[in-house]
């Protein structure tokens, strides 16, 4: 690995001013970038280290939402009863992805910031313009089994790779950073990026803002929500599509409705236009599915990934399904 | 680059290590104290041989940083002494046994895991059945194909 140097900061504040300095980088749980840093993709030439910042708690808001402090390792998370009870979805995010020691090691934070797996991102002999601003992307008429329908440009088809992020997005979580310049909030949907022309800025992050915490605000048809993911083989692999969703029924209708996508973008896919299709309409199969179908009437397929548009609208159709037939009447 | 002095308790007793920022658990474990147990496999955290426990939960050493672990218990395969071991063997749950190490390491952590009513993906059914078992060690890959006799013997063990 490329040498750099390690600072292990006692506060916010020296977190902030550390990382600010060129070339600097938060390390969480290291399950992305170290890897990257072994890769020679990330070349950091300072380590920030902020595990001992006293960020790792699950705590009540006021009311009724959860905050999350950035370093809540994935498996504690995964494993909090108030998370498991009127947010299933997050915990069932969580122990879709990865292993179970990754999950041990890797924090919430870090989770919103992981980069893309797209294979050519990985692979220095390949063009890609997340890793090398203007050299190309190989992906786009590569193999892209895996690549993005939805969001996508000509000049970058990568998805970004968290469950968990998809689960935050449809449930309008905030996401609180600490910059030179103070707190600010953010809300989920407005933390990734589009790739447009520059795929290589993938947050809206400035230089040496640092996440400290995610908010949950209470979302009463998350009690009934499921994480529901599809790969290519039953565990640890990342995501060919997956479907966050919150129903909530009553009298047949819909009266409550959160849905968002992964393995389709590159940023976790908030389905606005198939909530909005379905909230006060009634709770069945073919509304379920003429939704599904009206969020993917945009999709943009290449050769390796025309199955993705099919998949989702089948996974969306299902979960909802699923969620309308075993799920609480309220 | 400046070198840092890291204190670590392993396998039971205290080791004093200079290292580097950017040497990893694994190779610290390895290179540094002599443990060769935990196998560096993928060096991706994507195999599973190089688990060991930190302060009793099972982690991938080879995306750890040892700097990180400064103060921290860790427990190689040499440090454990498990009913698990016997029954790899009754169940020929280790054939050329390069995954070994990490498997029974893993296999300490998740049964830990499971006691403290920790979920999985397919938390649901019974007790800690074999569809449990399957999804709790997926993070540990077997390139012989020993998983049956793995399996088996995590559940002897764990009864």
């Amino acid at each position: 690995m490329r040498p750099f140097a390690y600072v292990k900061p006692a506060d916010v504040a020296e977190a902030v001013r550390a990382a600010t300095e060129p070339g600097a980088r938060f390390l969480g749980g290291g399950t992305n970038l170290v890897d990257l840093m072994r890769e020679g993709i990330e070349r950091p030439d300072t380590v920030v280290d902020v595990t001992g910042l006293p960020f790792d708690t699950v705590t009540e808001l006021p009311d009724g939402g959860l905050r999350i402090g950035a370093l809540v390792r994935n498996s504690v998370l995964a494993a909090d009863g108030r998370v498991r009870t009127r947010y299933p979805m997050v915990s069932q995010a969580l122990l879709s992805g990865a292993s179970a020691q990754l999950r041990n090691m890797a924090t919430v934070g870090g989770n919103l910031l992981q980069r893309t797996r797209c294979p050519y991102f990985y692979d220095h002999a390949s063009a890609c313009n997340k890793r090398e601003p203007g050299a190309g992307c190989d992906a786009l008429d590569g193999f892209n089994r895996s690549a993005g329908i939805l969001g996508v440009s000509e000049h970058c088809v990568a998805t970004h790779p968290s469950d968990l992020c998809v689960a935050l997005a449809a449930l309008d979580a905030t996401v609180e950073v600490h910059g030179v310049d103070g707190t600010r909030r953010v809300p989920m949907a407005g933390f990734h990026r589009l790739p447009g022309d520059t795929p290589d800025v993938e947050t809206t992050l400035a230089p040496g803002e640092l996440v400290t915490a995610v908010e949950l605000p209470p979302v009463p048809a998350a009690a009934n929500s499921r994480y529901r993911k599809v790969r290519d083989r039953a565990s640890y692999a990342f995501a060919l599509v997956s479907v966050a969703a919150a129903l909530e029924v009553r009298d047949g209708a819909v009266t409550g409705v959160r849905l968002a996508l992964g393995g389709v973008a590159p940023k976790p896919w908030r389905a606005t236009r198939a909530e909005d299709l379905l909230l006060g309409g009634p709770a069945d199969e073919t509304a379920f599915r003429r939704a599904a179908e009206a969020e993917l009437a945009d999709a943009v397929t290449r050769e390796g990934n025309a199955f993705k548009p099919r998949l989702a609208v089948a996974t969306i159709t299902a979960t909802l399904r699923e969620l309308s037939t075993g799920g609480t009447a309220r | 680059m400046r070198v840092t002095e890291i204190r670590m308790k392993v396998n039971g007793s205290v080791e004093s290590l200079d290292v580097e920022p950017w040497v990893s658990l694994l190779d610290a474990l390895r290179e540094r104290l002599g443990l060769t147990g935990p196998k560096k496999g993928c060096d991706q955290g994507a195999c599973g041989a190089c688990t060991v426990l930190a302060d009793g939960v099972r982690i991938n050493a080879c995306l750890a940083l040892a700097i990180q672990y400064d103060g921290r218990e860790i427990t190689t395969i040499e440090g454990v002494t498990h009913p698990l071991q016997e029954a790899f063997v009754r169940h020929d749950g280790l054939q050329c046994g390069y995954c070994t190490p990490g498997q029974i390491c893993s296999a300490i952590g998740m049964l830990a895991e499971h006691e403290a009513g920790m979920p999985s993906a397919v938390t649901g059914s019974q007790g800690l059945d074999e569809a449990e078992i399957r999804e709790r060690m997926s993070g540990n890959l077997c390139r012989c194909g020993a998983y049956n006799g793995i399996v088996d013997a995590i559940k002897e063990a764990s009864r």
